[in-house]
């Protein structure tokens, strides 16, 4: 047995892979580390160690640009993750569990286009496409984003929901109907409910999705509707200071929270 | 009776997907055809477009007129973004496999329990803010920053170099960012792998680099391509690394295709170059597709 396990080993391993692998994940995880070690610096620069300090917390904490950057992204991805998971739910409940019909490819590859088409072909196609409609309406609003938002977030949101749904037992269902529930009924009381995982879990992939954006984003956004990505990306013609790196850190914290609820919840089965 | 319930069934699940689908054709898909209009228009003078048909822009995709005497030659500079992008595209897909196989067999050999944790270290950077990892890197990659510090203090360099803004930090940076879309396609297809054959290659006396080209790479070949294009098309529609890392000057096709809707002020010619970049990530979904479609018969 012992033999046995010993040459188990020695198969799969290739000499220098294991190395390899571990310099990968160092690597993979060296400069976020640094850029978090870097944003509890004292100093001013984000080069020079000048002491632990948590000061550019507070400096960003006080930025009234960063707040509102804040609040206006978190705005945007609560309204495009809540239409975009709304959308998809009823797409996946339209496109799982009835077989192939006439134009299901075309809906399943259109659900999923925004993942396969670069973002900056969206980005520049959306820019031409908005500026037209605000010229001729004169609407300047967040609408614009909160529209791109929700479309490019739905692919996020209907892929978690699409598997719930496919790996769901059929039976209950059944039995609710041979019980003389009506399909309303069937659905509010027992298809919702088995779902629920699914469509947490599609919220907050498209709540991350929609935070994180940063080209559509710049292109389609009017004169003072900086989202937190865009904010970040404008300081990059200024002296970077540890601010940077405190905001990057806080949005860092926020993704790895909303990433682990969603892998708690998309491997709970029940 | 049978063929009602079908047909019910598919209206129903058109009239459900309908919601979706209208935003989608609103706000991402539709506007996409405006794009293959402008490419055939007249750009207007200080920025849109003027609707007289013209196929200027495509002349200007390859080509430039003097317009003191009117030769026209090869435009260098657009010559010169195209080739960065294909280049750095393609030495980011082989580094990526390069670091990417070996991390995907790690992941696939550790006994069941850890799987999910490693995978899991590989998802979270994957997830993070695209603009975050990109300013991490930019700090390493600093005149004063770690790397040079470790550089310079070890003596393996005399003095720290400039690597911020050159095509060798865009370079890192791809490599960095899109490191999990090869590691994740390769561990699918190793966690499928027989490793039976490996023992089967080693009793017909084949040594350890003969199994690993003739046995493990031509099995896991679907993992293989599905992971190049997953980083290939993204690379090469890259905009905020090589804006980031790059610092503007070391531009590549997404860069090319803002400066035209921007301080350009050329719509058709930013459209005509939206257009091939989409054509050529088109043909390379096609091979994704055939691969993945290769790899379910041979699963």
């Amino acid at each position: 047995m012992a033999s046995k396990r010993a040459k188990i080993f020695s198969i799969t391993t290739i000499p220098g892979f294991t190395t390899l692998a571990i310099i990968t994940f160092l690597v993979l995880y060296a400069p976020i580390a640094t850029l978090v070690i870097y944003s509890f610096n004292g100093g001013t620069s984000v080069a020079a160690w000048g002491g632990f300090s948590t000061k550019w917390y507070a400096v960003a904490w006080e930025n009234s640009q960063v707040q509102e950057a804040t609040l206006r992204s978190v705005f945007i991805a609560t309204l495009a993750s809540a239409i975009a998971t709304t959308l998809a739910t009823m797409a996946a409940l339209g496109t799982t569990r009835r077989g192939k019909y006439k134009g299901w490819n075309f809906i399943y590859l259109l659900i999923n286009q925004p993942i396969m088409v670069p973002e900056i072909v969206t980005a520049v196609a959306l820019l031409i496409f908005f500026a037209s409609i605000k010229v001729a309406t004169g609407y300047t609003g967040l609408g614009y984003l909160i529209a791109a938002h929700s479309a490019f977030c739905i692919p996020f949101a209907y892929l978690p929901i699409r598997a719930r749904l496919e790996g769901m037992d059929l039976t209950l269902e059944t039995a609710a109907g041979d019980l003389y529930a009506r399909p309303f009924t069937i659905f509010r009381r027992i298809t919702l409910p088995l779902l629920a995982p699914g469509i947490a879990a599609g919220a907050m992939l498209a709540f991350v999705i929609s935070l994180d954006d940063v080209i559509i984003t710049e292109f389609v956004k009017s004169a003072g509707q900086d989202t937190l990505p865009t904010y970040m990306l404008g300081q990059l013609r200024r002296a970077a200071t540890p601010e940077v790196n405190a905001i990057s850190t806080a949005l860092l914290v926020l993704t790895v929270l909303l990433l682990t609820a969603f892998f708690v919840l998309s491997r709970k089965r029940d | 009776m049978a063929r009602t319930a079908e047909q019910k069934k598919a209206r129903d699940g058109w009239l459900l997907s309908l919601p979706a689908l209208t935003l989608l054709i609103l706000a991402a898909s539709g506007p996409l055809i405006i794009i293959a209009i402008y490419a055939f228009l007249t750009a207007g003078e200080y920025s849109g477009v003027i609707w007289d048909l013209s196929f200027k822009a495509w002349f200007q995709v390859l080509f430039e007129k003097d317009i003191f005497d009117g030769t026209v030659s090869l435009a260098d500079a657009h010559l010169t973004i195209f080739w960065r992008s294909v280049r750095l595209s393609l030495l980011t897909t082989l580094l990526t496999f390069t670091f990417g196989l070996p991390t995907a067999w790690f992941i696939a050999t550790r006994p069941l329990k850890q799987r999910a944790l490693w995978l899991f270290l590989i998802t979270i950077p994957f997830w993070t803010n695209l603009l975050v990892r990109t300013f991490a890197i930019m700090e390493v990659l600093r005149v004063e920053g770690i790397l040079n510090k470790i550089l310079t203090g070890l003596h393996i360099i005399p003095e720290p170099l400039q690597i911020l803004y050159t095509d060798t930090a865009v370079l890192i940076g791809m490599t960095y960012v899109y490191l999990p879309l090869m590691v994740l396609p390769l561990f699918a297809a190793i966690d499928r792998f027989d490793f039976r054959l490996i023992e089967a290659g080693y009793d017909l006396y084949a040594g350890r680099l003969t199994v690993l080209r003739r046995v493990i790479l031509p099995i896991i070949r679907p993992g293989i391509v599905a992971g190049s294009i997953l980083v290939f098309v993204p690379s090469l529609g890259a905009y905020v690394t090589p804006r980031v890392l790059g610092g503007g000057k070391k531009m590549m096709i997404g860069n090319f295709i803002e400066l035209q809707f921007g301080a350009g002020r050329n719509w058709p010619l930013g459209s005509a170059l939206a257009l091939i970049l989409l054509l050529i990530v088109g043909i390379a979904l096609i091979f994704y597709v055939r691969a993945s479609a290769s790899e379910n018969k041979d699963g």
